[in-house]
């Protein structure tokens, strides 16, 4: 019952926003269904583990073997929270914005909503790929229309960048399809193959699904389309790509990849280690050398997405549960930066670091709130990030899955101090220093956004501190899904 | 019985009574399919099952839609327009012979009563130099390729045990047959003179030239209507003729499918002009239509007509607005979706489903097609070489797209489109979603007739 609102109040509502035809209304709207989408999350929090609500199954195509079936675990919820948080800050955030033809941009949103809650409680193969792409549609089209310059060229980039790793996946999910028994899609029954699809062939279908699911997070070598996607992306846009639809790609991993296919993993798992630390390495080097904000954001977060891929390869429960934790967390921290971005370029219409300085001297509410989101970014302790870094590395090093895992604990440790250089290297630069001609003119922020950071800055806070709370709402889930990893032939 | 809407025909010259012709067409043949036969001696020459009359159905409702979209547009091509629809019947009785045929001379006599009116067709835009040059290409390539077909049938024919035509005899006697090398021979010319006819590489040189320089109308016609149903015969001969010989000839099936898949969608990305893409592209889907011929199983037979309706649909519909476009080129869309809001959102799920994105028909289309070619278990390069041609195919669907909601300009059409036509096309597109949302609504129709394949 609860999943399938989650999906639906964000569907209908796009469909709805479509023919709202006035810029105030639809945006109002838009924020409007976003809030009932949170409520309806955090009632699904409030509910106990068993309760029939968290579970929807009904036919949808019984002569393919596909049924509508979802549901809501650990996993799934902190993903849905995430998704549901994200939505509301980032239309309160954008409120001042202008678009052309503002109901479409909105009602867009609303149905890449739908789209994203949609692959997170999936819990039948068949439909886990139709919102896969759902998501994927209403995305491109907010990039094509009110993007950048060069927007047609990076989102049509983007766009077969994944297309081409879902059909992958397609064929991956068809062939997994008629080796089932029973020849169904329901995860049950794909669970139930890691002991029926012989050790040679998860070594290959293995990267089937892998390449679509390392094409979203991203992972290096497939990483190119990313930083221009989110670069030409207006930025409300590029907030769902970056906080919430990387995502996808790990969560793709947890659920549908490695208890799938254990024994594939396992035989991959240095090589897909080795690739994130290369890209993680490569990533951070090169956002050190960025002068656009939006670049630099966006190569930080190929590097902290190679670390939790990392983690998932290192198949222990410190690191299953800090990959959970840390992708909420990597998204309310990635959004704050966006958030911030946002309000520079708007003010000033440069996003170019060489361009900018001084600005904590006009504007302290906004320094003083970046600061802390970009402490968050480097895993400082006392903010949510250092809980989930430090799951993940303690992950890492604990795992028996590899005999390398000190060589990668170490080499993913130098990332974290080169993130630290990037960062507070551009936090020196934009905020501190001399005032220029642009910059003099500054002003401070305004309630609204005071209202967004101020809430992120909280939930940051909250979670460092107090981390209790979603550690247990990810145990059961990182425990189920490690049983299933550890099979052995 | 399925005939006399032809001879009705010829004496009127009225748009509305191809119209009444084809729903009488549309009724009768599902009459048939419910189990109301008008007991007629075929002489076994011919078999209605339900995989024929479907496929009869989806042919017949794709003419009604073409002649209800595009109908108007015919009387511009020419004053023949009896003749025109005249010829648009007599198609449509070839493609009832070869949706059905249970001999390999019914189906020689189906193709050629498809192929000869379809030279006229393309040709009937007679002051026009590119639509002359196609019609005599097609007309001699085609006949060569005729020539193929029959000197293959008679391979056949003397291959046999007993020399039939009855193409679920050609098998009796078992491995001795086919270890024949005249066998093997006589399968080969079919299966070229097949190919060349669903325009599968490498036999479609003719097909870029012929869709370009053929009025649109028919060019729709030719790359939707007669271009599933020949597919349609196309399995039905490879399954009953040749089914127990399919580790012989099914790698070359694979290659010239692998073939069709890369020519169709590399080529289709350098085309300037929207028509000529729209031909290449059909080339492209054929591709994914032989994976349907290749696997031969139960999963392949529904997805064929799940791919015949879905990818009818779509190109009608796209046509059906080429056909009204004052510039062919992608230049010409810019900017339509200003212009015309509602077509352009019907053209983009159109492509969107030629594409195979879910949500569209395409996308089940696609799959069924896979899922055939997977669950036989062999030829799975294939099926990773047609998806990366899949994501190939985006390209050029989405430049179109690209051009009418991105790009600034002022594309528009000759004449504003009456409400009528924006309403037909909104019904399509809303099949299109349907048949991608549940194509259960079509394919459970297979399972409620009785079976008899």
């Amino acid at each position: 019952m609860i999943p399938v609102l989650l999906i639906f109040i964000p569907l209908v509502s796009g469909l709805v926003g479509f023919l709202i035809k006035n810029e105030g209304n639809a945006r109002g709207w838009a924020l409007l269904s976003s809030l009932a989408t949170l409520v309806i999350s955090l009632w699904g929090l409030t509910v106990a583990k068993t309760s029939p609500l968290l579970h929807t199954n009904v036919a949808w195509l019984p002569d393919l073997g596909s049924r509508f079936a979802v549901g809501l675990d650990g996993l799934s919820q902190i993903l849905v929270l995430l998704t549901a948080v994200c939505f509301p800050l980032i239309f309160v955030a954008t409120w001042r914005d202008q678009y052309k033809k503002a109901w479409n941009f909105y009602a867009l949103m609303l149905l890449s909503q739908a789209g994203l809650i949609g692959v997170f409680v999936a819990t039948d193969a068949l439909l886990f790929y139709f919102f896969w792409e759902l998501a994927l549609i209403p995305v491109y089209f907010l990039c094509s229309q009110w993007g950048g310059e060069r927007r047609i060229a990076a989102t049509f980039k983007f766009f077969v960048y994944t297309f081409l790793g879902s059909l992958l996946m397609l064929v991956g999910i068809i062939w997994l399809y008629w080796h089932t028994p029973d020849h169904s899609f329901s995860i049950e029954s794909f669970y139930g193959l890691r002991t029926r699809v012989s050790g040679q062939d998860q070594t290959w279908v293995f990267w089937l699904l892998f390449v679509a699911f390392a094409i979203k997070m991203p992972i290096w070598p497939l990483h190119t389309w990313q930083p221009d996607a989110y670069e030409q992306s207006p930025t409300a846009t590029t907030m769902v790509l970056s906080a919430i639809m990387v995502k996808m790609g790990l969560f793709g991993v947890i659920r549908w990849l490695v208890p799938v296919l254990p024994i594939g993993s396992w035989a991959w798992g240095d090589t897909v280690s080795t690739a994130c630390i290369i890209g993680m390495i490569y990533a951070s080097l090169v956002a050190i050398r960025q002068d656009d904000l939006k670049r630099l954001v966006a190569y930080s977060s190929i590097a902290h997405v190679g670390l939790m891929c990392l983690a998932i390869f290192a198949t222990t429960t410190t690191g299953m549960q800090g990959v959970m934790i840390q992708m909420f967390n990597h998204g309310i921290n990635i959004l704050g930066m966006w958030i911030v971005i946002d309000l520079i370029e708007r003010q000033f219409g440069t996003r170019k670091i060489s361009q900018l300085g001084g600005l904590a001297q006009k504007a302290p509410g906004l320094a003083i709130l970046l600061v802390v989101v970009a402490l968050a970014n480097v895993a400082l302790p006392l903010t949510n990030a250092f809980v989930g870094e430090f799951l993940l590395f303690s992950g890492v090093f604990s795992s028996t899955a590899t005999q390398y895992n000190v060589v990668f604990t170490v080499v993913a440790g130098l990332s974290i101090i080169l993130s630290a250089v990037y960062t507070l290297n551009m936090i020196q630069r934009v905020f501190f220093g001399n005032t220029n001609a642009l910059t003099e003119r500054g002003v401070d922020i305004k309630a609204n956004e005071k209202l967004v950071l101020a809430a992120i800055v909280v939930l940051i806070v909250v979670v460092g501190v107090y981390p209790k709370p979603m550690l247990e709402l990810t145990k059961e889930t990182a425990e189920m899904i490690l049983t299933k990893m550890n099979y052995k032939l | 019985m399925m005939f006399s809407g032809i001879f009705t025909k010829s004496k009127t010259a009225i748009r509305n009574t191809a119209i009444v012709g084809l729903v009488f067409l549309l009724i009768a043949n599902f009459e048939d399919m419910i189990g109301n036969h008008v007991p007629i001696d075929v002489h076994k020459m011919l078999f209605f099952d339900t995989f024929g009359l479907l496929g009869n159905s989806i042919a017949f409702a794709s003419t009604l839609l073409l002649v209800l979209l595009s109908g108007r547009d015919m009387e511009k091509v020419g004053n023949n327009l009896a003749e025109y629809f005249a010829l648009v019947f007599f198609v449509l009785c070839g493609v009832a012979i070869v949706t059905t045929f249970n001999t390999l001379l019914m189906l020689f006599l189906g193709i050629e009563i498809i192929s000869i009116p379809l030279y006229i067709l393309t040709g009937a835009d007679k002051r026009n130099l590119k639509s002359n040059e196609a019609s005599l290409k097609y007309f001699l390539m085609g006949a060569f390729s005729t020539g193929l077909m029959l000197l293959g049938i008679a391979f056949l024919y003397g291959a046999s045990q007993n020399g039939t035509f009855f193409i679920d005899d050609l098998w009796t006697g078992g491995p001795t047959v086919a270890a024949k090398p005249l066998f093997m021979a006589g399968l080969l010319l079919v299966l070229v003179s097949m190919g060349f006819k669903v325009s599968a590489a490498p036999f479609h040189f003719w097909t870029p030239d012929v869709y370009d320089g053929a009025p649109t109308v028919f060019t729709s016609f030719m790359a939707t209507i007669v271009k599933v149903s020949i597919f349609i015969g196309f399995v039905r001969l490879f399954e009953e003729g040749f089914g127990d010989a399919q580790d012989k000839w099914q790698v070359f099936v694979a290659i010239i499918t692998a073939a069709t898949l890369f020519i169709g969608n590399v080529t289709a990305v350098f085309q300037q002009s929207v028509k000529r893409m729209l031909a290449y592209s059909s080339i492209a889907q054929a591709g994914f239509m032989l994976l349907a011929v290749l696997a031969l199983n139960s999963v392949s037979k529904q997805g064929m007509l799940l791919y015949a309706a879905a990818y009818s649909v779509a190109t009608i519909g796209i046509f059906a607005v080429l056909i009204r476009m004052k510039d062919y080129t992608f230049e010409g869309f810019n900017g339509l979706a200003r212009q015309q809001p509602v077509l352009a959102a019907t053209v983009t799920i159109f492509l969107l489903s030629l594409a195979g994105i879910p949500l569209t028909g395409g996308f089940f289309a696609k799959y069924y097609m896979l899922s055939a070619v997977v669950s036989s278990g062999h030829f799975l390069w294939l099926v990773i070489f047609a998806v990366l041609c899949a994501a190939v195919s985006v390209y050029y669907y989405f430049r179109v797209i690209q051009a009418m909601y991105f790009k600034d300009g002022d594309g528009t059409t000759e004449v504003e489109p009456g409400a009528g036509f924006k309403g037909l096309l909104v019904v399509l597109a809303a099949v299109v979603i349907i048949l991608g949302v549940c194509p259960q609504s079509l394919l459970s129709i297979l399972s409620k007739f009785p079976y008899t394949w």
